[in-house]
């Protein structure tokens, strides 16, 4: 295998750009397409303050660095979610990278601050633990940029992540989530800017990228993923890309122009009026939002205690 | 060759010489959900693999609360 742009060896290829690249072109290719994503869509303008979103994995990690490559001045934010082991050892990957870089990290530990974890979370209130996860960490980032003065908050998210939840979103026409599926969801009523700069490169990049560039990473996968959805249709859609590569890449980038569109209306006329929580002061459109109330349900319930990994 | 697996972590061991490919073929993995790793360098899918080697094939899979 050759590097397409220089024809010396190759360290890996990418399929659907039907290339191959030697590490300083691969290199070299990442930070090309965050840049495109960031221009194409209008991420982020000069002097914005960037958050990310960061959780100790390959994808935050790797998009911390690439802002920072290109010149953005960005900080990142880290939540200690109480997923036992798996938890701890995260947080301590996204401090060393911080503390190796010299560069600032936020912490908020979710127990110490708010009485509660995500395991008991997910036991409180009969639900999938992703979903009291993301709910969290939403309301956590989004929290974080305002108290710290941050315009934006950047995420991880990648084509794979992207086309996975597409994916769903479509297999059960969830035409809300459909409208709100967007690289970049401006800033409105209080809640920051959110961006996703990683859309254009696939999740295998991000984790080269990371080897590449010497940066370590929590390589085990949570352990309340297991056997989640999003897993599966990840599969099912590289099993689709491997005889046909290219195809997650059609999947959400002509959702993005030619179908995103006729949903984003939708979304807007459902957007209710918004108040501020009369408990921590966040806007919602209800009198408490829903982290302060699954707050309210979790704090309350036994503490879950994970059982060691195997 | 030594091979490393992660996710639960474990090791095989597969003789050589086998193309990266191939062998991913052989365990049955989609080259499009990992990586070939040695040390700090990726291994490309055409490269020949020995018996002397010590690889690990990395998951990049990842994804929970999105």
């Amino acid at each position: 295998m050759k590097c397409r742009v220089c024809r010396e060896p190759a360290v890996i290829d990418v399929r659907r750009q039907n290339a191959n690249y030697c590490r300083d072109h691969f290199l070299r290719m990442c930070r090309d397409q965050v840049a495109k994503a960031i221009s194409e869509f209008d991420m982020l303008r000069p002097g914005e303050r960037v958050l990310v979103a960061v959780s100790g994995g390959k994808d935050s990690l790797a998009c911390w660095h690439l802002l920072r490559e290109l010149g953005y001045e960005a900080d990142g934010f880290v939540i200690g979610l109480g997923i036992g082991e798996y938890s701890e050892e995260s947080t301590r990957y996204a401090q060393a990278f911080a503390h190796e870089r010299g560069l600032t990290l936020h912490y908020c530990n979710l127990r110490d601050e708010h009485g509660f974890d995500v395991p008991t979370a997910a036991k409180a209130t009969r639900r999938v633990p992703c979903s009291a996860c993301g709910l969290s960490k939403r309301h956590l980032f989004d929290a974080a940029a305002r108290e710290h003065g941050y315009d934006v908050v950047a995420t991880g998210h990648n084509l794979d992540d992207e086309a996975a939840v597409l994916f769903g979103n479509v297999l059960r026409w969830q035409t809300d989530y459909l409208g709100r599926q967007l690289p970049v969801l401006p800033a409105r009523d209080g809640f920051p800017k959110k961006v996703k700069p990683l859309v254009r490169l696939g999740e295998r990049e991000t984790a080269a990228y990371c080897v590449l560039t010497g940066i370590d990473y929590i390589v085990e996968e949570c352990p309340m993923a297991e056997g989640n959805k999003h897993l599966g249709y990840k599969a099912a859609l590289n099993e689709i890309e491997l005889e046909s590569p290219g195809s997650k890449h059609d999947f959400y980038f002509g959702f993005l122009k030619r179908v995103s569109a006729r949903f984003t209306g939708e979304v807007e006329s459902q957007q209710s009026e918004l108040s501020t929580c009369t408990r921590c002061g966040a806007p919602t459109p209800e009198d408490v939002c829903a982290f302060c109330k699954l707050a309210e349900r979790s704090s309350g319930h036994e503490p879950v205690t994970l059982r060691a990994r195997r | 060759m030594k091979v490393v697996l992660r996710n639960p972590r474990r090791e095989l061991e597969v003789a050589g010489p086998i193309s990266v490919i191939a062998l991913l073929n052989r365990l049955e993995l989609n080259r499009e959900s990992v990586l070939v790793i040695q040390g700090d360098d990726l291994i490309p899918g055409d490269a020949m693999l020995d018996d002397a080697q010590t690889i690990e094939i990395r998951p990049v899979i990842s994804g929970g609360a999105v």
